[in-house]
């Protein structure tokens, strides 16, 4: 085992130290909630992917997230945001949980489970984004699930969410009599940005190559021995690989050789807020229902006889009106929106920032924030004390490399 | 390994103090400092004439992932914070002991000599125990 370097220990407890995470002796600063997935030393040795010592060698720095050592940045986070949305970069996303669920009630299940309906899935190798609820309509976890056979489909779920999911999944799963087998053989590597696919082919033979090339967005399938998704979490193209673990490291150094950067979990985040993506337990967790998460899109409340666990207290918020909404704020003072900042609604009436970051493609602070469902365009945030103007944008800020923002003027 | 220049005095909280030609001093994070924190995108320096105490929070660095306090080295009255810290704040990272200081002081009478400084040799020696 690699436990962390005393230096990599201290310098978390630095951090966190100054981020105001101990609270204490002064007006802190306020840390962000993603910060403090980053940042937060566990005093125990995490999880390791199949990755861990490449990482390790690549000079990464390794910070716990969700209970696994992973590298946030290689040596610069901006740097690895930009080659994501300019050219290509490669993550490892090893630490997600991908889970087969095999049974001839599967379907069944997956429409008890989840608030989406895998019904929309008719052709083999589709992709699916979910929210699990519970009976009250608080979101268990978000996640990817494939549609592979009417007896077989793939679920990707958090890393920090693992045990919690797997206990939920299986405890419905009996009724169904469907098998819940997690792939911890599989390491899963994301290779995002307008070269991606390119690059990545280049790891297959020349036939599976132009299969690869030709899976439609959003959709999956068996390629080589691999499983080749068009899908991702930064708002670029690219493919999500799960393969053997023991082919992992290989694939890795074949991809930066052919110029794909080495990209941490510091640029998969400000990748995914300018996408316009929920980040779970950040944006939206068990307290909170989808359509105060910007994630009403993905409930499927037809065909009504559906009972999908959650569906009745959807229901009753849906006929009242959710109280709250989430929306994207792009700052126009100077300064850094950070998760949990409070947000004042003229007029009266609070908010709270969920995520927030600069944004390295706007050069410029965005956040999302839940915030009172009335809430007008223009809000404060109190960063330190100070009121700082922000205006409420539709995300996602930033798609296929261009800002889809209009940034009317600068922070001044 | 970081760079520590031996002219300038430390405390563990990785800032460092100059000494200027007028018996002012001049403040900023150390090399280490920097790098740990990453890229940085926002700067708040302190304005000229607020008296602070020795440990009191004075300036915040912000990188993409993390927002951090700057902490006075000792007691004193700001003479000025880095103006060009406010469009150019990755200037801390590129060059943190020059062009990079966040704010110059004057010292409290008998601040500077009862401060409990550190020699870069034993700042560099904190480093060293941290593993960096």
């Amino acid at each position: 085992m690699f436990p962390p370097t005393e230096g990599e220990r201290r310098l978390q407890r630095l951090i966190s130290q100054v981020t105001g995470q101990k609270g204490g002796r002064r007006r802190g600063t306020t840390a962000t909630r993603a910060c403090r997935l980053f940042l937060f030393a566990r005093g125990s040795v995490g999880r390791h992917t199949p990755l861990f010592k490449l990482h390790q060698e690549l000079g990464a720095r390794i910070v716990d997230f969700g209970g696994w050592d992973m590298p946030v940045q290689y040596s610069s986070q901006i740097g690895e945001h930009h080659a994501v949305r300019r050219a290509a970069g490669v993550f490892d996303v090893s630490h997600m949980c991908v889970v087969d669920l095999r049974g001839a009630r599967v379907r069944a299940l997956l429409q008890q489970l989840l608030a989406n309906d895998v019904a929309k899935l008719g052709t083999p190798g589709k992709a699916l984004y979910s929210c699990m609820l519970n009976e009250r309509g608080g979101v268990i976890d978000d996640t990817i699930v494939y549609y592979l056979s009417d007896s077989w489909f793939r679920a990707v779920v958090n890393a920090g969410t693992r045990d919690k999911d797997l206990a939920w999944i299986r405890r419905h799963a009996q009724a169904c009599a469907v098998e819940v087998t997690e792939r911890t053989d599989l390491a899963m590597l994301a290779i995002q940005g307008p070269e991606g696919r390119a690059k990545a082919v280049q790891l297959l033979t020349a036939a599976d190559a132009g299969t690869a090339l030709a899976l439609p967005t959003f959709v999956g399938r068996e390629v080589g021995g691999w499983f080749v998704a068009r899908t991702g979490y930064t708002g670029e193209d690219g493919f999500e690989i799960m393969m053997p673990a023991a082919d992992a490291v290989p694939a890795w150094r074949k991809l930066n050789s052919l110029g794909v950067a080495s990209c941490g979990l510091g640029a998969r985040d400000t990748l995914r807020l300018e996408a316009g993506m929920n980040l779970y337990g950040n944006d939206m967790d068990e307290s909170t229902q989808p359509f105060e998460s910007g994630l009403g899109w993905t409930v499927a409340m037809e065909p009504h006889e559906r009972a999908f666990i959650g569906r009745e207290a959807l229901a009753a918020i849906a006929r009242a009106g959710s109280p709250r909404k989430l929306v994207g704020l792009l700052l126009e003072d100077r300064g850094v929106l950070r998760s949990h900042q409070r947000v004042l609604i003229p007029g009266g009436g609070e908010g709270e920032i969920t995520s927030g970051t600069f944004s390295p493609t706007l050069e410029r602070s965005i956040a999302f924030a839940r915030v009172p469902a009335g809430s007008g365009d223009a809000v404060q945030v109190d960063i330190r004390g100070k009121l700082l103007n922000a205006r409420v944008v539709k995300p996602p800020f930033v798609r296929f490399g261009q800002s889809l923002i209009r940034l009317s003027k600068g922070p001044s | 390994m970081s760079n520590v220049p031996a002219d300038l005095k430390y405390n563990k909280s990785h800032e460092w103090v100059r000494t200027l030609a007028d018996g002012t001093l001049e403040v900023g994070i150390t090399d280490h400092a920097q790098h740990a924190l990453g890229d940085l995108v926002f700067v708040e320096v302190p304005e000229a004439g607020r008296v602070l105490k020795a440990g009191e929070p004075c300036a915040v660095v912000e990188s993409v992932k993390a927002a951090s306090d700057v902490y006075a080295p000792l007691a004193g009255e700001v003479t000025a914070g880095n103006p060009r810290l406010s469009d150019e704040p990755e200037i801390v990272n590129t060059d943190p002991y020059g062009e990079g200081w966040l704010m110059r002081m004057r010292p409290a009478p008998g601040a500077l000599t009862g401060a409990a400084l550190l020699s870069a040799a034993d700042y560099q020696k904190v480093l060293e125990a941290e593993g960096g």
